[in-house]
Parts: structure tokens; sequence; C-alpha cells
């Protein structure tokens, strides 16, 4: 973070459009401004087409000899097995409206990463081999060929596009520049052009079960740890169930929240919710990952990685899926999991939840129910005992994470858990909230340490309406629900608003939580010192809870 | 732009001295004939094409709160969950332009008072939408009352927007407004790509021809009615005689006429192949016309790869003894236990 | 073809309406000339044909504000013939078939002019 300049430098830093007109420029790769390549090796576990070493810095990328008709077919192949790809190809009109739309452009000035450019890049390929007026016109139609630079373009900017699909919701056409992204990344990764921060978590989860490649008895032992962590707060040592057959719900959350400082608390606050609720449901060490960078790599590895959910529900023969905190998680469970790997397996049942009865209508085929439904549905039904005053030393605000946003709607469930849970909650402004939030910055496995420089400036427009809310109504804390947001809203406060903290949902509520039978809480999750609580006199907490 | 221009002026003037050289046939039949079936014929085309892909996923933006427990509220036209909501999403995005309504513009601040250091403010921004919107309208307003050429008598649902355009009651002839909205509202989606840095950096010819080609349309037209004066009731007569496949000579109808008519014909060609086919395009965005219900009804995928995965059982195999030893419950035990 | 249902109804609309222009024409009758009769007696309106024909209208409208309002009822013809500005003595004396003459072009152009707000048409003087 040291060599970072000051926010104000880096806004002012932003360059002014070139003179040459977009064809004729060509991005240059300086460290800092790309992800870094991935490890032949790593290629060659999982099969990956034209594993190779490479340097993206460097003029040669070591494609393979006949790269451009690898890329000509692969091109023409997606355009016969996505409607949506020929479409957005065809009637874009060139508004502008998505132009600022893109924090990615806002942060950069870049004028590529318009999103309306950024589908040029592929938009002016397509015309050559894929319309008339291309072939005949050529450049004056906006077409232009395929060059070894046009392809180091198309991976420059495929990786500065974090799929949050913002520029979407604003298009009149809905042209979606996340799958323009996707596609595009699938096409670089048939020549064996990958990043290393995707693919080896991609590679770990394929034969550990997640990303980081925790192994069974590890993963055991630092959910145990959290665990203790939790009894050391509450006094409570709430169960830690893995692999249990015939329970009833087969819980699974990004892994990220078993490893990582802040989503461990989050993690945590399940453990001990799920305790309260006596709740017949298990982990799993097979699939202990719910996020899916197989979808930042290509459909079918996308399909690969999530199937292990349905399978293992299948082994467990668990009733229904409840999922936890994360973004393009939910976009997979969402609007992906049901067609790649479904139907679900028949020992699973529409989702009804055993405290409220409440029946998961929206949920009925994928049987995958979201953690702030659930939790949402126990408020309501006023099933949880809550103190929300053991958080009144925090003002926070909630940051929608894009896909949870924009490819499923999950936009009050988790408030409402929120201001059960937190007397003091604000929202940031309006045009940086709900279906119109800003991403992070650093979505779609663009969370690597190499490229902080850039996620800073694609994090601009949420660290500014973060900052905003900070100076004028003291918001000192930030709830979310996304374990890559947990990953990357920290650094991102940091920078933009120092003094805010970053946590998820269920941080929140395991801290407000009142269990039968606790001690006296002190501390909140992190075991820091509850403010006001050793002065105060000894009390029950919360009657009117 | 040059060229875009350079382009509709040299249409204009070919169809202009091809009318005062008696080129009646090409302009006034073999050419509009063509333009017509090129038009139709590309359209559906352009659609089957579309058509011979897969939708494979469910991949609605969901622009408000989905449809999920009782006591919430949910988007229902932003964020439809059955038929009902994506006909009410396909019609506003069609008849309002609903997503082009929540434009915004950003500005950047680099050190804000209240904020202490930078901020990032957006703006409601209409302007776009709202000319978008004025252009589509006019021209269809237009397009509409040219049907006075092609039915006798002209109906009276015609003439109501003939009285409803013409309600300023402006000279004689009678102004219509939507004529003149529709240069004016041209003339801003020309403006912007000229003007605004971003729009002129990313502007094709492909943009440009197309407006420029409408400016040409719109303004003989309006030539046609109000300055170099036609003689309608003979263009009614060549014209219906087109519609009804026996075209009479069209003698004594002016070279502007022709220029008007060959603008439109180009306009008719070029549609097909350009991004004028949005028209029929915004019905086919995945994005838009799909319900966001893809955790309740499941969407079956053609192509849809074949499982492979890595299985439990090769998981166990990789890590039973540790498994084991870490008390995890186990398929099949290890060797000596 | 996926979808094929939607895409087809989708494909028949475009078809239909925008061949309308070439079928709409066959609900009605077909038209193959104004078939205006001219008065008999006069030969040559006040300007030339060509002229009157294509902007009598704005002919009609000077008319109207010379005479209302700078009360001035004389006018002069490009030939030099000097009329009465008046539509009701000069132009109705010649052209007094309303239905054999005004209407058949301006029903057949869907014109309605508001000569008729304030005059009287002169076919219902006849009636």
């Amino acid at each position: 973070m040291a060599k970072l300049p000051p926010p104000q430098t880096l806004i002012a830093d932003r360059p002014s459009f070139p003179d040459q007109p977009w064809f004729d420029t060509r991005p240059s790769f300086a460290p800092g401004n790309f992800c870094y390549p991935a490890k032949k090796e790593t290629m060659e576990t999982l099969h990956m087409p034209n594993p190779h070493e490479w340097d993206p810095a460097a003029d040669d990328w070591g494609l393979p000899d006949d790269w451009e008709r690898i890329l000509c077919d692969a091109f023409a192949e997606r355009l016969e097995k996505h409607r949506s790809l020929k479409l957005f190809m065809d009637i874009c009109v060139r508004c502008g409206a998505c132009a600022d739309k893109c924090h990615f452009f806002l942060g950069t000035n870049d004028p590529k990463n318009m999103p309306v450019l950024r589908a040029e890049l592929l938009r002016s390929l397509y015309r050559r081999s894929h319309s008339l007026s291309g072939r005949v016109l050529g450049k004056a139609a906006g077409a232009r060929s395929w060059d070894k630079g046009v392809v180091k373009e198309l991976f420059y900017y495929a990786y500065q596009c974090t799929e949050c699909r913002r520029c979407s919701l604003f298009c009149p056409y809905g042209v979606d520049t996340a799958e323009i992204t996707m596609i595009v990344r699938e096409l670089l990764h048939e020549v064996g052009l990958g990043t290393h921060w995707i693919m080896d978590p991609v590679k770990n989860c394929s034969f550990t079960g997640n990303h980081l490649g925790i192994q069974p008895h590890s993963f055991v032992e630092i959910v145990e740890m959290l665990a203790d962590d939790c009894e050391t707060v509450t006094g409570i040592r709430p169960k830690t169930p893995f692999n249990k057959k015939n329970a009833e719900i087969l819980f699974i959350t990004p892994s990220g929240d078993v490893f990582a400082d802040p989503g461990i608390y989050t993690f945590m606050g399940y453990l001990l919710l799920f305790h309260e609720l006596d709740l017949d449901y298990t982990l799993s060490t097979y699939a202990s990952e719910g996020g899916n960078f197989g979808s930042f790599v290509s459909f079918d590895m996308a399909k690969k990685l999530n199937a292990k959910m349905y399978a293992e529900a299948k082994r467990l023969n668990v009733k229904w899926l409840l999922g936890g905190e994360c973004g393009h998680m939910w976009r997979v469970v969402n609007q992906y999991m049901g067609t790649y790997n479904g139907p679900a397996p028949a020992n699973t049942t529409p989702p009804i939840s055993p405290l409220t009865g409440t029946v998961f209508k929206n949920a009925a085929s994928t049987r995958m129910v979201h953690i702030a439904e659930f939790t949402a549905d126990l408020i309501h039904n006023d099933k949880l005992n809550l103190d929300p005053s053991r958080n009144d030393h925090l003002i926070s605000t909630f940051h929608d994470s894009c896909n949870p946003a924009r490819s499923m709607g999950l936009l009050d469930e988790p408030r409402y858990v929120l201001r059960a849970v937190c007397n003091n909650f604000v929202e940031m402004p309006e045009n940086t909230i709900r279906e119109r939030t800003f991403c992070c910055g650093a979505g779609s496995g663009l969370n690597t340490e190499e490229i902080m420089e850039l996620r800073m400036r694609a994090g601009m427009p949420r660290g500014n309406a973060l900052r905003y809310v900070q100076q004028k109504f003291g918001v000192n804390h930030l709830a979310c629900i996304c374990a890559l947001d947990r990953a990357t809203l920290p650094p991102l406060a940091d920078y933009w608003a120092p003094g805010v903290t970053v946590s998820g949902l269920h941080e929140l509520v395991g801290n407000a939580l009142i269990m039968k039978g606790e001690g006296r809480r002190t501390m909140d999750l992190r075991q820091e010192d509850l403010p006001g609580v050793d002065d105060a006199e000894p009390e029950e907490p919360g009657e009117d809870g | 732009m040059l060229s875009s221009l350079l382009l509709v002026l040299l249409i204009g003037a070919a169809a202009w001295a091809g009318a005062q050289a008696g080129f009646y046939l090409l302009l006034g039949a073999v050419l509009p004939y063509s333009a017509v079936l090129v038009f139709i014929a590309g359209l559906v085309r352009r659609m089957i094409y579309w058509a011979g892909s897969p939708v494979p996923f469910t991949i609605p933006v969901t622009g408000g709160q989905e449809e999920s427990l009782g006591f919430i509220r949910q988007a229902k036209t932003d964020c439809p969950s059955g038929a009902s909501g994506v006909w009410a999403r396909m019609f506003f995005e069609v008849a309002f332009f609903r997503s082009l309504f929540r434009n915004t513009s950003a500005e950047i601040q680099e050190d804000c008072l209240l904020t202490k250091g930078p901020r990032s403010i957006y703006s409601s921004s209409k302007w776009l939408w709202a000319f978008a919107l004025l252009f589509h309208y006019s021209i269809l307003l237009v397009f509409l009352r040219h049907f006075r050429f092609f039915m006798e008598p002209t109906p009276s649902c015609i003439r109501f927007l003939e009285s409803l355009d013409g309600i300023m009651e402006l000279g004689s002839p009678r102004f219509f407004l939507s004529a003149g909205l529709m240069l004016a509202a041209l003339f801003f989606l020309l403006g912007r790509r000229f003007f605004n840095e971003r729009l002129r950096y990313i502007s094709l010819p492909g943009d440009y021809f197309p407006l420029l080609l409408l400016i040409g349309i719109a303004g003989t037209g309006i030539c046609l009615r109000y300055f170099d004066k036609a003689d309608t009731t003979a263009i009614k007569v060549f014209i219906m005689s087109l519609t009804h496949f026996a075209p009479v000579s069209p003698q004594g109808l002016s070279p502007l006429f022709f220029t008007h008519l060959a603008l439109v014909c180009a306009l008719l060609l070029y549609f097909p192949f350009s991004k004028l086919t949005h028209m029929v395009g915004i019905f086919f965005s995945p994005t838009r016309n799909a319900p966001n219900n893809s955790r309740r009804v499941r969407r079956v995928n053609p192509w849809n790869p074949p499982d492979q995965y890595f299985t439990y059982a090769e998981y166990e195999d990789l890590y039973r003894e540790a498994m084991a030893e870490a008390g995890l419950p186990l398929e099949k035990q290890p060797d000596g236990t | 073809m996926y979808n094929a249902r939607p895409v087809l109804a989708g494909i028949a609309i475009v078809a239909v309406l925008f061949s309308a222009p070439f079928w709409v024409g066959r609900l009605g009758r077909d038209y193959k000339d104004a078939g205006i009769v001219p008065p008999k007696d006069e030969k040559n309106c006040i300007e030339d044909t060509e002229l009157m024909r294509s902007r009598h209208m704005q002919l009609l409208n000077e008319w109207r504000d010379e005479a209302l309002r700078g009360e001035n009822r004389s006018y002069t013809a490009a030939d030099g013939r000097i009329w009465t500005v008046s539509l009701q003595n000069t132009c109705l004396s010649c052209h007094a078939n309303y239905r054999e003459f005004c209407e058949r072009c301006h029903e057949a152009s869907s014109v309605y002019p508001y000569c008729w707000t304030c005059h009287v048409i002169p076919v219902e003087i006849k009636k």
C-alpha cells in the first residue's frame, strides 16, 4: 500500500484520451497493470489447451503457431452457442450510456475501459469475419483483422472488467459486457492465456475442494479453531458437523470465510447462528468451496467446479442446500447451477425452513437458499433473540455485491437482517447502491496484489461513496455479503476512507445474537472489547432486543 | 463523419440527377421494390440468424428486488419472475426506454469540502433518453402519416394522427410538429457525437451515416411539403400504382421527390446490415426478456457439456488417511483400521 | 432454430407490419387519378396552373392576412390582372363545385384546411 500515490493524485493522474483513434492504439504492459500469468503446470494439470510459459510484459507471448485459426474457430463456436453474443455483436448503437457507468473507466479514464469500446474490441473482429459490410469495407465499417497485438489488447481489457454488469443495467438493449468479457476470457484460454490468480484457485478447487487447497484435515482443524474462538467470546462452543450423512441441510460457503480475516468472523457468525437454532446441518470438506473461480475461466470450468455441490448433496442425502454470503458464487448458483448440473438430486426437496415452516418457493428447483433469505425469514418470524445494541459502536453502511444485486435481485433481505442487528444503518448515495451498486473493483478474479493500484482506481466509485457517508454521517463500518468483498474492501477502505472496517453480515448477526446459556459478552467476535460494557453494571442484556 | 456526409450527399445528388435524366424506371420502381424486399428479407434473415443460437442460461439483469419472502416487496417490472412481469418489463423497455431512463452522469472531484477529499457525484442525465424517445416517436408518427399515400380513402385514425401532429395550426400547409421534432432530435444525437469527447472517440462511420441519412430524409421531406412543393395528388397516384404493382410513369414529379425516395430506399437497404437492427434485436435481448426465476424453473442448455469433475470417491482415495485421522466419516475405511 | 414459436411470431409481425404499404391499399379503393373537374368557362386561374396547384394554400393564407389584417382587398397577379381579394367572391365564383374540385384532392391527400371554419362550403349553398 505504501507505494500507492494519495487518492487525490490517483484521480488527478488519470490521463486524457489519446490523440490517435482507438484502432491505432495498443496498451503497454507494465508491472502493476496486469495479473501474473498462469503457470504452465497448472494449465497442464487442468488439461487446458495450449499450456505454455509466457510473460505479459514480453513482446512474444509464445502463442501456438495456428493461434489465429484457433481463435477464429473458437469465436465462431461461441457465436453458435450463445445468442447473447451474436446479438450483442450486432445491435449496439454506441450511444455511450454505458461509458461512465464502469468503475474501471471512471478510475482510469482509459477509453477502452468504456464498456462500449471494450466490447468493440471484439466487435471489430466479428465484423471482419461475420458481417458483409466488414468483409467488403473493412476499416470503414469498423472491422479489423486479428493480429498478436489485438490478442494482447483483448487480454489487457478482459482483465480490467469485473463482470459486474452495471453497464448492462443502463444499456437500452441490455448489452451485457460480463457476457462478452466471459467469452473473451474463454477465447484467450484457448490459446493458453490465463492468470495465475484465477487458475491456481481453480486447480486447488478441482482437487481439494476449495480455492486455497486446504486439505480435509486442515479444513476441520481451522473450523474447530473458529469454534474455540466462539467459545471464548460467548462461552458456548458451537457444534461443527462435517460430512454428516442424512443431515437436513448442506451448508456451503466460500472457503475465504474459513481462512481469511475478516471472513472468519462471518463464519463464526454462521456457526453460532446454526448452533443456537439447533439446525440439522452439515459442512462438507469435499464441497468446501462456495465460490467458483471457474466462472472466470469458462462455462465448462464453472460447471465442473459447481458440480461438487449437487454431488455432495446427493452423497450426504441432504434435503436442501444453504449457501453462505458470496457474490459470484450466487451468480453461478442462481443463474447457472440448475442448468449446469441440475436437476437437483432426487433426495432433495424444495427447501423449507425447519424453524419457521417457510417454503422458499423461489428456490423450488435449484433447492439452494441464500443465507440472507434464511436469516431474514427467521427474524421476521421472531425466531432469534437479538441485541442490536451490541453493535451500537458501529455506524454501518451496506455494500451490495454486484452479483447478488444485478444477477439475483437480493437487495432487501440483507438490509432487513442488518437493520435487525444494528441500530445505526446509513445508506450510501442512491446511485451507488442496490441494483446500481458499484463493484469493489477487484471481482471476477482480479483481487490480486500485483495490480493494487489498478484495483484502487477501479474501487474509486465505491471508495468515494464510502468516504461520503463516513464524512457526512460518521459511518465507521461497511457490511457486505461477499467473501471477495471481505478480502478486497478492507484495503479499499484503508485507501479511500481510512477508519472504516469491513465485515460480513453474519458477523454482526453473531455479535447481536443472544444465545441460550451464553456468558456475558464483553467482546465481539473479533475479540475486541465492546465499548461501554466494562463500565456498565452487569445486567441481562437486551430485554427488548 | 465526413465520409458519411459525402455518401449521403452522393446518394441524394445521384437521385436528383437520375430524375433529371429521366431514369424513372430505376428510381421509381426498381429501387423502391428492391429496397423493401431487401429490408424485410434482411431483417427476417437476421432474426433467423440470431435464433439459430440458443440462449443457454437464464441471465436477466435484475433491476430491483427479486421475488423472495412474503414480507419483502418485489420490483415486479424491473425484476420480473413470471411472464406477465417480463411482458411489462419489455413494454417499458421498448415503449419508454426504461433502462436509458436510469442514465446518470458521473463527476469526479479531487477535493470536496464535504468529504475532505475526493468525491464522485452522479446526477440524473435524461437528455439522451428524452431526445432518443423524441426521435423514435417522431419517426413512428411520420411513418404512419405517410399512409395517406398508401390508402384511399385515408382512414380516420391517420387523419386523427395528422390533426394531433398539426395541432398548433401553424402556417399553410399546416406544420407537422413531428417533422421538426424529428430533425431537432437527430441534430441533438449528431451533436452529441460531435461535441462529446467520449462519443466522438467511440463513433464509427456506421454511427454518423444513419443519422445523416435520416437528416437527409427528414430534410427533403420537409422541403417537399413546405418549400419545393410537391404535387401530393400526383405523388399519391404514383405511389398507389407502385403498391398495386402497376407502376405508372411518374412524369411531372419533382427531382426532389426522387431524392427523398432514394434516401428512404438507401435507409431500407442499409438497415438490416447495420446497428439499426436493434429495432428487432431488443426483443431478443436475453438480459431483458427472461424472468428472474432461474432457481425456481430449470433451464435446459442444449449444449450442456458432459459431467466431468473430481468425484468424492477420487477425493477420498486421495485423502483417506488424513481424513480418518481427523475423524471425518468415510465411505471406505483405510487399510489396516 | 431455438425458441421457434416466439421467433416465428416476431418474423410474421415484421413481415406483415413492414409490407403494410403494399397491402393496406387493397383494403380501400385504388387511386389512379385525382378526377378534379376544373371550371368550364375559365381557361386560366389568377396565376399559372402549376403555381396554383402547388401554392394555392399559401396564396389563400396571404389573401386572408391581406384582407383581414391589412384591409387590402386588391391583388395584382403576375400577368398584371387585378383581382379582388376574396375567397367567396373571386375563387368560388369559378370554383363553385366543392365536391368536384376542392374535395377531390383534399380528401385523397387527407388535407383538411380551415377555410370552412369561417366560410360556407359552396356545396351546402346549393342544397
